[in-house]
């Protein structure tokens, strides 16, 4: 369904690659997760997918298709049919993701007001149901609230909610769970695996702590410093990594025996 | 969101009378402005002329009232003007940056280079002196460069919060974004700079028309009677007075308004 194929991406500023030829694929209704430090280019290579690289300030080859339709080289009217509406997206912060001057009920149907041509009360109905099916409580109250009013949790599955409203085919989860705390993160995930189970959107989760992907992903691909280094099927990757980075990454994970440290 | 503020309660209340008193100026005056011989020349403050009266006779607070009207007009459409201008201005190069931004912010750098009165003088001699519309221009022309200023650093300063950039990956247009999620965002830095504005709109029309190439009589503007008062000084102290505190009335509400709401949106943005 994604296909990234031999995906190089280089800003004007800098002498290495912020992604040296990554070939990756998502097939329909999967989530692969793609791990790896920061500037390891796993947000430069997600930015890429959903057009939002700054074209002038770099130089890109490669190819990019989803579902058939090149994205990469693609212009801007193309792009601009495709956000949103084919393609969601997630980010690290939903404090910051939400527009602070805007009501929630709003800004989860923006898509629809840009993609479609729904009246107010179509919209508000679908806006209703995406937040009901992210399990937002009180979907009426929390319409009718600014960002400010809702705890972080909330604002998060608000996001989602906004980004699968149009029940893209494919969304991109940069860091979703990462600045919440642990239990939310928990639910967050759980919320994840079942849109996935219920709609088959497929997801490419970028996250550097290798716990989540391993309870969300079935497909795991590892990079470092602009290099794909390992890839394969989650349960694989963790118990037989190859990779002397991926040990390194795995070795990394906290659990009862081996605390922060003594890695 | 809102708490109580004091500079924003003052000023409301300053800037509401004075422009209640304003309204009610263009409707009804205790005399007829113009009217000459209203009172005796040269009278002194009294219950049946407020602020006395001039050389010709004339009720100065009657010519203030309207007077006032004319001022505040004449800045708010400056304001408009400038304001809608430099805002746009600000909007696109701060979004778009790259070659538009140059071009256009070396234009305003260039503008900026003339002192504004001589700018505004300069601009109205080639239009026609004397006419409200050519002050107008001429005034707003002026203010353009400051505002593309105060609004490019907004609209620059938002453009890569995550906001936006999920606006965009929404497929949300350009138009969209600087109109429906930026603007709003841009207000707690652009409205202290429209207060502000105004207030140099008003003292920019007042030396306009001190100077003789803004509102002609026999219209009264506070500039105007503020160079009339000039040559009776003495005479009649209380035509320059009353004038005077007009204009510092209404400067000052507008600033009190200013500051009240820079302080209520202080780390907003």
């Amino acid at each position: 369904m994604l296909d990234i194929r031999d995906l190089h991406v280089r800003f004007s500023n800098r002498d290495r690659e912020a992604v040296a030829g990554v070939s990756l694929s998502i097939r329909e209704g999967e989530i692969v997760g793609l791990v790896g430090e920061s500037g390891s280019g796993k947000t430069v290579t997600a930015m890429s997918v959903a057009g939002l690289l700054p074209r002038k300030q770099c130089e890109y080859s490669g190819e990019i298709l989803l579902d058939g339709t090149e994205l990469l080289h693609a212009d801007r009217a193309v792009l601009r049919k495709m956000q949103g509406k084919e393609i969601g997206v997630v980010f690290q912060e939903p404090q910051s993701a939400l527009d602070p001057l805007m009501r929630i009920g709003p800004q989860v149907e923006e898509v629809l007001r840009v993609h479609t041509g729904l009246n107010r009360t179509e919209r508000r109905q679908r806006a209703l149901e995406a937040m009901a099916a992210v399990e937002l409580p009180d979907v009426e109250e929390v319409y009718e609230k600014y960002p400010h009013q809702l705890s972080g949790g909330m604002l998060q599955r608000a996001m989602i909610a906004a980004a699968v409203i149009a029940r893209p085919k494919l969304l991109l989860l940069d860091e979703p769970t990462t600045a919440l705390d642990v239990t939310i993160q928990a639910q967050i995930l759980e919320l994840l695996k079942k849109l996935n189970r219920e709609s088959g959107v497929s997801m490419l989760f970028i996250s550097h702590d290798l716990n989540v992907v391993r309870k969300l992903c079935g497909y795991v691909a590892v990079m470092q410093r602009g290099e794909l280094v390992e890839e394969g099927e989650a349960q694989e990757v963790f118990h037989y990594p190859k990779h002397p980075y991926t040990r390194r990454l795995i070795a990394a994970i906290p659990t009862r025996d081996r605390k922060g440290g003594e890695a | 969101m809102r708490r109580g503020n004091g500079f924003l309660t003052a000023g409301l209340i300053l800037t509401g009378l004075l422009g209640a008193l304003i309204l009610l100026g263009f409707f009804w005056t205790p005399w007829d402005p113009n009217a000459m011989a209203a009172g005796p020349k040269f009278d002194a403050p009294s219950l049946a002329h407020w602020m006395g009266t001039d050389s010709f006779g004339r009720d100065i607070f009657s010519r203030v009232l309207k007077g006032a009207g004319a001022t505040a007009s004449i800045a708010l459409a400056t304001l408009a003007v400038g304001a809608v201008c430099g805002c746009l201005t600000g909007a696109l190069t701060g979004y778009f940056g790259g070659p538009v931004d140059e071009l256009l912010m070396r234009l305003n750098d260039a503008l900026t280079a003339f002192p504004s009165i001589l700018l505004a003088l300069v601009v109205i001699s080639i239009l026609e002196p004397g006419k409200k519309r050519n002050v107008i221009i001429a005034l707003g022309l002026v203010f353009i460069p400051s505002f593309a200023r105060v609004s490019r650093t907004a609209f620059a300063s938002l453009r890569d919060v995550n906001y936006i950039k999920s606006a965009r990956l929404m497929g949300a247009s350009s138009a969209r974004i600087l109109a429906v999620h930026m603007l709003p965002n841009t207000l707690p830095v652009l409205l202290p700079a429209l207060t502000i504005g105004f207030n140099n709109a008003v003292l920019a029309e007042a030396s306009m028309s001190f100077l003789g190439i803004g509102v002609t009589p026999p219209d009264a503007s506070l500039g105007y009677m503020l160079s009339e008062a000039q040559g009776m000084l003495f005479a009649a102290p209380w035509y320059a007075a009353g004038t005077g505190l007009v204009i510092v009335w209404m400067v000052f509400g507008v600033g009190l308004i200013g500051e009240g709401l820079r302080r209520r949106d202080k780390g907003v943005l």
